[in-house]
């Protein structure tokens, strides 16, 4: 029966490899997959939605302030009246300039919103066009057109017939057709609503703008733009343009792009977005430091991500992309992870844990550094009774929940005292990043308390900065509902209450005064912060149990998010054996044995040469190299002869590896190749 | 003021008309009048019209050709993203939508011609027949035939038509290599100073005296006229800035006739229209919202002031080496980025070329090997090559930070530019406290 279930298992594989299968067909049969699955998956749309949302809201600002523009100018078309200014004045067409920064995968999100947007309150004619569907002028003419315009729209010198005829008569790739047919939707507008308050059916305005949207700016071809602004300018009077332009370095490509004759033409106004950085200490302070999600990720997975968002690619879909990765990761590979739920979930889990667990338990570090740390007795209990484990595990979680309550407000509030701070001892960036590693790493040392407090105090000598920052932190401690957490609150109201007495109308003159009065209050909140940081900010490794939450293989997302093909393909020449795992191939680091592919070994004795290679001198090693490994006599006739077999297995060889650019053909010498690497002998 | 239009034909009062419609351009005019001469004589066959941007060239000739009622057909070529576009536009104008249709896909200019006879014998030209097409200089990317076609049509058609061409472009960068028919140039010069304040002038406010314009003009030609000559701009500009000049008017602070005082009051405003708004630094609209406010103080910051980029790490890294590797001498490379480069002096390095800055001669091309060895020696931790530093370079190349030079295969070393600026590449390089002047060897 199990070979029938296994069959069964395999041919519905083949059929369809569901998702989930990929958990249950792991190492581990202990049935926890689907239920790891069904969590990841609830964590998964729970974090995706939240940071959709996060994202509209970020947005929401530099969104209205663009609609208010558009707005503006849909109504300053309407309203054009004949007096002297407006017949003097040029036409311009109205342009945002909207500068969204370098991370240009991200703006899709921002651009999707806008658009959504200006089709339900502004106009029905939003049409947005990349620049690589935009090579030539005649094709943004198109597109612009279709979008509009809801039909295919043909191009004069399309070579061949799509062979689907349209039932509406051929278009032309033109304004004036555009012209046409805006009028011809105006007059059936008119019709449908003939009521005169100016607003038809949708809300829209008697005669909606007609907006087009640039994704990405730098990348279009200057002379397209210019031509498409020229040509729209001269039926700016039928037709209300607007432009919108996604600007993602600065707005002064508007200026290198279009000369002074075609930039006279718009009437540019800048919108400028957050910048990315901020909007990942959003998603950051929102999203991970927060325990509203059991999932965590350790420190060292943190930075990786950070990293590669700082030093690569400034893309917050990304950084997201890679929180989902590492969130996949930890419940494919970590099997305890089903404890990492919901608090009730969780104990329940805890409760049904089998023998298999327990054992899995009983070999996590930080349960084994627990158990150390017990009595005889108890170390004896908790190694041999499933049940003793369980009980405990039910404790830690709760423990853990309760430390993570406790954990982030304290961390932002030492934040928050420390931001103000000269040279940023802990960081400057509000991402908080700076600060969580050095938490995160060690455990805060006293000294370390000392000095920031004693500097915070030091530097805020002005009473009321003092009491404002210490307001900041109450603000940060309000709406948490531990009980610790309202003592700590209880405190600190407690200490800005002394602080506020303190207070006099002659400051200046009894400055000194009061500095010795004090000084016994800031010794007391310095002793009363360092015993509230060193409580609450002890480092998250040493929490039992941590393993089930946190995820902390930063070598694996790192592989995976940031590739290195190249070393890769070196290693796959240099090194078969990493790859094919065959026991023939293992060498001595350096060398490659005789057996190894014939690719192995051509780009092994490419490495000995130097710029140009004689592919006949080439050859001549290569056979020596592939006679040896046929087991000839070395002293035999034919030992490295070139028969017509070898010389098509060399020929192969290298064509591949020109192929992965290692060598080219030269014009300089027929018979031989160029080396396109550096080094290696 | 000239006696006025003559041309024997047309109305006389139409004529009049005209030349007052025509103000500075009666020479012109009258030239292309007696080019034209009577309706129904034929014309030469071709006419090329150039001269600056808003110098009348389209004005005169449309004005002309509309109020003398002249059959004709004007096309921008602009707008022509293929010539079957142009020949439809033509055909439309001439004979009705019937011809138009007739037009197989992407006609030739041959098919044109066949339809043209075709709807010319059944209704030959009374009068001569015009094709304008504005911006002509476009017509030389269309296909080769088009403009040597266009220039002798009346031949090729046999009618009485006549094609005229303006641009801004002189004739001599027309001229196809293999020859064609020589149409007659005609020149419109730029207008005068004291040409602009005629035309300017002509429309004046109607709730002020036509003096008080004209002397409003006058200042406003003493601050632009040696920066713009575009009629067009101009009149635009001179709409922009009168609520400004007449401020002192209706607050009562000033009368017409003090002249000094409004001039005081306009000129610095001005001076900074020219550096703001007619660079489009600020927009038309948020210079005349800042003019109603009068907050004068805070001026709006142009686009140009916000040049701040922010970019990844690496890529201001990658950014960097590209400048360096595009603006020193890759003979230099050693004396910068080895570290027992040994003492090598600028002199003795020196060729009698390089003398002459780098900055001066602009970027030069450099192989992607290059700008790695570069970056990697500059970038002050060890960085994998990994996908993404090969995927920041070409974001850089679409940003237009470096641009990419030739077409070659991309397997084969492709060869970038750097494209940025030397203050900007400053600003980079600051950011990530990398002294960049030590390492240029301009300013070695």
């Amino acid at each position: 029966s199990t070979t029938s279930s296994i069959l069964q298992s395999y041919n519905s594989q083949k059929r369809t490899v569901a998702v989930d299968e990929y958990f249950t067909d792991g190492s581990d049969d202990c049935g926890n997959g689907r239920e790891r699955f069904n969590i990841c998956q609830t964590l998964w749309e729970k974090i995706k939605m939240d940071t959709e949302v996060l994202q509209e809201e970020l947005n929401t600002k530099i969104l209205d302030s663009l609609l208010d523009f558009i707005k503006r100018c849909t109504s300053s078309f309407q309203s054009r009246t004949d007096d002297w200014t407006s017949h003097m004045r040029a036409s311009e067409i109205p342009t945002a300039a909207l500068v969204l920064g370098v991370n240009v995968p991200d703006h899709d999100v921002t651009f999707q919103s806008l658009s959504e947007l200006l089709r339900k309150s502004v106009t029905p004619f939003a049409v947005s066009v990349q620049a690589k569907e935009c090579a030539a002028l005649k094709n943004l003419m198109q597109k612009v057109l279709e979008r509009l315009m809801g039909v295919g729209v043909t191009l004069e010198d399309d070579e061949e017939d799509t062979g689907i005829h349209l039932p509406h008569k051929k278009v032309s790739c033109s304004v004036s057709a555009l012209s046409q047919w805006y009028k011809s939707m105006m007059k059936t507008r008119a019709i449908k609503s003939p009521d005169k308050t100016g607003g038809s059916e949708n809300g829209f305005s008697q005669s909606p703008p007609i907006i087009v949207i640039f994704k990405d700016f730098e990348a279009f071809n200057p002379r397209v733009l210019q031509d498409f602004i020229l040509i729209c300018n001269r039926y700016i009077q039928e037709l209300p343009f607007i432009f919108i332009f996604g600007i993602a370095t600065s707005p002064s490509t508007i200026q290198h792009m279009l000369p002074h004759s075609v930039s006279s033409l718009l009437c540019i106004e800048l919108f400028q977005s957050l910048p990315c950085t901020q909007h990942l200490a959003t998603v950051i302070d929102k999203l991970i430091l927060t325990s509203q999600f059991p999932f965590k990720l350790s420190s060292k997975v943190l930075q990786v991500l950070v990293s590669i968002f700082l030093y690569h690619d400034f893309s917050v879909r990304n950084f997201v992309k890679g929180l989902q990765l590492a969130l996949l990761e930890h419940f494919h590979s970590q099997p305890l992870s089903v404890l990492c739920c919901g608090k009730n979930e969780a104990l329940l889990y805890a409760q049904k844990l089998s023998h298999q667990d327990v054992e899995m338990v009983r070999q996590l570090p930080s349960f084994m550094r627990y158990v150390e740390n017990r009595e005889p007795q108890e170390q004896v209990h908790l190694l041999t009774s499933d049940e003793g484990v369980r009980e405990v595990c039910q404790r830690f979680l709760k423990d853990l929940r309760k430390y993570h309550k406790n954990y982030y407000p304290v961390l932002k509030c030492l934040h928050s005292l420390t931001s103000s701070l000269p040279k940023y001892p802990l960081g400057k960036q509000v991402r908080g990043l700076a600060l969580i590693r050095p938490i995160y790493m060690s455990t805060i040392s006293k000294t370390l308390v000392h000095y920031l407090l004693g500097h915070v105090m030091y530097r805020l000598l002005a009473k009321d900065e003092l009491v404002l920052s210490l307001r900041k932190c109450a603000d940060i401690l309000k709406p948490d509902k531990t009980k610790k957490m309202k003592s700590a609150l209880q405190q600190l109201e407690n200490y800005i209450a002394k602080f506020e007495q303190l207070d006099s109308k002659y400051f200046f003159f009894f400055f000194f005064f009061f500095f010795l009065n004090s000084t016994t209050n800031y010794f007391k909140i310095c002793s009363s912060a360092i015993s509230l940081l060193r409580s609450y900010l002890t480092p998250p490794e040493l929490q039992p149990l941590n393993e089930v939450c946190y995820y902390s293989s930063s070598g694996v997302l790192r592989r995976h998010l940031n590739a290195t093909p190249r070393t890769s393909i070196q290693t796959a020449l240099s090194h078969p054996f990493y790859y094919l795992q065959n026991e023939s191939l293992k060498t001595d680091a350096g060398t490659v044995s005789n057996s190894a592919p014939d690719i192995c070994i051509a780009y092994k004795l490419h490495l000995e040469c130097g710029r140009l290679i004689n592919l006949f001198d080439w050859l001549e090693a290569y056979a020596t190299v592939t006679s040896a490994a046929e087991g000839k006599d070395p002293d035999s006739e034919d030992f490295g002869k070139v028969d017509e077999l070898k010389h098509a297995r060399f020929i192969q060889a290298v064509s591949e590896l020109e192929f992965l650019g290692f060598v080219k053909s030269t014009k300089q010498k027929t018979d031989h190749v160029a080396r396109l690497t550096w080094g290696g002998c | 003021m000239l006696a006025g239009l003559q041309c024997p034909g047309y109305p006389e009062a139409k004529l009049s008309s005209v030349s007052e419609r025509l103000p500075c351009r009666e020479g012109q005019a009258g030239t292309l009048l007696a080019l034209m001469g009577e309706p129904e004589q034929y014309c030469f066959p071709s006419i090329f019209i150039y001269g600056h941007r808003a110098t009348g060239k389209s004005h005169v000739i449309l004005t002309l050709l509309k109020e003398l009622e002249v059959p004709h057909a004007a096309v921008s070529c602009v707008e022509c993203v293929s010539a079957g576009l142009l020949f439809e536009q033509v055909l439309l104008a001439m004979f009705g939508s019937e011809s138009a249709t007739l037009l197989p896909r992407s006609p030739s200019l041959s098919d044109f011609v066949r339809i043209y006879r075709q709807f010319c014998a059944q209704e030959p030209a009374q009068q001569t027949r015009y094709i304008v097409l504005e911006r002509a200089e476009l017509l030389r990317d269309m296909e080769a035939n088009l403009l040597p076609g266009l220039l002798r049509l009346q031949e090729l058609v046999d009618d009485n038509v006549t094609v005229i061409l303006l641009s801004e472009i002189v004739w001599d960068k027309f001229r196809p290599n293999t020859g064609c028919f020589e149409p007659l140039l005609l020149h419109f010069p730029d207008y005068t100073k004291a040409e602009l304040l005629q035309i300017l002038s002509l429309d004046s406010n109607p709730s002020y005296s036509p003096e008080l314009y004209s002397s409003y003009i006058n200042i406003l030609l003493g601050v632009f006229y040696s920066v713009c000559r575009d009629l067009r701009e101009l009149r635009h500009l001179a709409a922009l800035n009168f609520p400004k000049f007449c401020e002192p008017l209706e607050k009562g602070e000033a009368k017409e006739s003090d002249t000094h005082k409004l001039w005081r009051n306009i000129e610095p405003h001005l001076k900074r229209a020219m550096q703001t708004v007619y660079l489009r630094e600020v927009s038309s609209v948020q210079w005349e919202q800042q003019q109603m406010e009068e907050k004068e103080a805070t001026a709006l910051r142009g686009l140009s002031a916000h040049a701040h980029v922010e970019l990844p790490y690496y890529s201001k890294f990658l950014l960097i080496a590209a400048y360096l590797a595009s603006y020193n001498p890759a003979r230099t490379d050693r004396r910068f980025f080895l570290k027992h480069h040994g003492k090598i002096k600028k002199t003795n390095f020196l060729k009698k070329h390089e003398k002459t800055s780098n900055h001066l001669l602009g970027p030069k091309p450099f192989p992607l090997d290059r700008l790695l060895a570069i970056f990697y020696s500059v970038v002050d931790s060890r960085v994998a090559p990994t996908a993404s530093v090969f995927s920041q370079i070409s974001s850089l190349v679409t940003l237009q930070l470096l641009t990419q030079v030739g077409h070659d295969d991309q397997l084969d070393s492709p060869k970038y530019k750097c494209a940025v600026s030397l203050d900007f590449i400053s600003a980079i390089s600051r950011t990530v406290s990398f002294d960049i002047v030590r390492y240029l060897y301009d300013f070695l």
